[in-house]
């Protein structure tokens, strides 16, 4: 907190968010399952991190001499119909589809966490008001809610980001709102309360922070969903466009090879299913971890 | 003793309801009671006799919708039911603080103890963090902390019930507040801890002459701790008076059958009478009794009991009573 705190807490053995974080840590640690989502997920990072170290050529000039080869050396993955690395071009895109589901992700964060504290906080007409637009946005299925915004915004990374992050809104309104109308009830706010705090600092510094279990448990799902609503875009043709390399596009692009050249399509719906699972493995994990604050 | 003749509080027919599906609760039903600085204000009666509700309405701590406060709370010369949400802010932890019943969920667990104290020293002195820091340390030192300063970085569930409930009286007396409202502060911690707690609070109030509102309904406690005490019943209030006349010579059948009901050890040995209790409970809210609200429960009920509703009846400075009983007796003299 302060600088006397935090000076001073360096001389104290033991620090008690120490101690807190890491009953969670070892909590997570003896989750195996949960360990290989987060391993999938390191690797995942650290591919979209490194794709120019890994696979320092071009992944987007073609090699029509080399099209659709079967995996060898040269070419682990195989190539696909214009002869480019199947590998190069998984390996960059992780980089579009990470982008797309942390846009999405912030997208969803900055504006649900604070209108689902504004709604479960102060209740009444603006509660009734907000809970409407985000019933009537959870009455479209998700995807289909994507494609709407995709096809009213355009086609593009940017594009994509703000339509997926808008159909993840109304998720984050409810949850944060479901959870702020039970951490509102209790005690410790009302004593903030008793004791003059402003209501910004009780939604920031009191409830907000009870709230953050649930809301980390949730993004770890969401990253993922991120990541499967980026290929669908991709896969249909509106999300990021070639020769830009994508998942959702090659799966698309290799489905027309799905026989004589099945590889094309294969290993990057193997990448799709490998980083969502990833990240619902770990949301799984996150939630038993952090269980016992989970009912605070 | 010019203090002494002003009150600090004065609340006038003060009127708190709940608009509920099932219809409207009067929770608190023409209140008035004053409370002088430096002194400790006993608030006794039943669960759901409207005492806590009376603290919130002091500090509009209530939602409304649901609640509507009616009436008039003078704080000094302000009337706090005048004043807007930033007015009534700048009041609370201020000049009048408050202390709940439950030292177990008071505390936010996600805050350590000193950064919920500063919190309140740093809002209302505009001190600065260090300042602040330095400030909470000393608070609970003065609360009996043994090592404050490795206690304010600690979160909450590593302290006992006691000390949970001295940093909340730590946090409560950070600003100097002229009045504390106490609701039932020792309820839940154990009777060692309860006299340790009272204790303190009692030094403290001489220490800060801070004005108390002790909201109990441990007579016990009160007996200790208050010098006048208003009883309530089913929202209203039926007798007050300084704290030795209320032992000596309770008036209302009410205050007559919670003096029976403090358990005596070796009572039934000596005298072979068992506990008295006060039969039936409290009524429905919703649906109160004609008349007084206590006839139904009150042995000494007369026919005008179940028809009018009791006059408040002067006895003396402080000393008023709200039963036909009274007024009977008064007619005859």
């Amino acid at each position: 907190m302060t600088e006397t705190t935090k000076t001073s807490a360096d001389q104290t053995p033991d620090q008690p968010s120490a101690s807190q974080f890491r009953r969670s840590w070892f909590k997570l640690k003896r989750n195996k399952v949960a360990l290989i989502g987060g391993l999938l997920i390191f690797l995942y990072i650290l591919t979209a991190l490194l794709a120019p170290v890994l696979f320092p050529g071009n992944p987007s000039a073609p090699n029509l001499i080399m099209a659709l080869e079967t995996p060898s050396l040269k070419h682990p993955l195989g190539t696909d119909e214009l002869g480019r690395s199947i590998l190069g071009r998984i390996i960059y895109g992780s980089r579009v589809s990470l982008l797309i589901a942390i846009g999405a992700v912030s997208v969803g964060l900055i504006i649900g966490i604070p209108l689902g504290l504004i709604s479960g906080y102060y209740g009444g007409k603006i509660d009734f008001i907000l809970q409407r637009i985000t019933d009537i946005m959870l009455a479209f299925p998700g995807f289909l809610l994507a494609l709407g915004l995709v096809a009213v915004l355009g086609v593009g990374l940017k594009n994509a980001m703000v339509s997926v992050g808008i159909g993840m809104i109304p998720l984050y309104i409810r949850l944060v709102r479901g959870c702020t109308l039970s951490v509102r009830e209790e005690v410790y706010v009302e004593a903030a309360k008793a004791t003059g705090t402003r209501d910004t600092v009780i939604l920031l510094r009191h409830i907000l922070p009870n709230v953050m279990v649930p809301i980390t448990v949730q993004t770890s799902l969401m990253m993922g969903m991120g990541i499967l609503f980026a290929a669908g875009l991709g896969f249909l043709g509106i999300g990021v466009q070639p020769p830009t390399p994508e998942w959702g596009t090659m799966l698309s692009s290799g489905r027309s090879y799905l026989f004589h050249a099945p590889h094309v399509a294969t290993f990057p719906g193997i990448a799709i299913f490998l980083a969502v699972l990833g990240f619902n493995l770990l949301g799984d994990g996150l939630r038993d971890a952090l269980d016992p604050r989970f009912k605070l | 003793m010019n203090d002494q003749m002003k009150p600090l509080l004065a609340i006038k027919d003060l009127h708190t309801r709940f608009h509920t599906l099932d219809g409207v609760v009067n929770a608190v039903d023409g209140v008035d009671f004053e409370v002088y600085r430096g002194e400790t204000l006993g608030l006794v009666g039943e669960s759901g006799c409207g005492k806590s509700v009376t603290a919130l309405s002091i500090l509009q701590l209530l939602r409304c919708p649901p609640a509507e406060i009616q009436g008039s709370i003078f704080f000094e010369d302000i009337d706090l039911l005048d004043l807007d949400r930033e007015g009534i802010r700048k009041i609370r932890g201020n000049t009048i603080s408050m202390i709940f019943q439950e030292p177990m969920t008071s505390l936010n667990p996600v805050l350590t103890i000193g950064e919920q104290i500063s919190e309140a020293v740093r809002l209302h002195e505009g001190m600065t963090r260090q300042e602040a820091w330095r400030w909470t340390v000393n608070m609970l030192q003065m609360v009996q902390i043994p090592g404050p300063r490795a206690r304010a970085r600690e979160y909450p569930h590593k302290l006992s019930g006691g000390m949970r409930q001295r940093a909340m009286i730590a946090m409560a007396l950070s600003c100097n507040p002229q009045l504390l409202l106490a609701d039932e502060p020792t309820t839940a911690l154990d009777v060692t801890i309860q006299a340790q707690i009272m204790n303190l609070m009692v030094g403290l109030k001489e220490e800060f002459r801070t004005a108390i509102v002790l909201i109990t309904h441990d007579l016990g406690i009160i007996a200790e701790m208050a010098s006048r005490v208003v009883v309530m019943y089913a929202g209203k209030v039926v007798e007050e008076a300084p704290i030795k006349e209320l032992f000596k010579d309770p008036r209302h059948p009410y205050t007559q059958g919670l003096l029976g009901s403090i358990p005596v050890i070796g009572r039934k040995a000596q005298t072979g009478r068992r506990l008295q209790e006060i039969p039936g409970i409290v009524p429905n809210p919703l649906d109160m009794p004609v008349g007084c609200r206590f006839h139904p429960r009150c042995h000494k009920a007369m026919d005008v009991c179940k028809k009018e509703e009791p006059p408040m009846v002067l006895l003396g400075e402080h000393r008023r009573v709200n039963c036909w009983l009274e007024a009977d007796c008064e007619g005859k003299e």
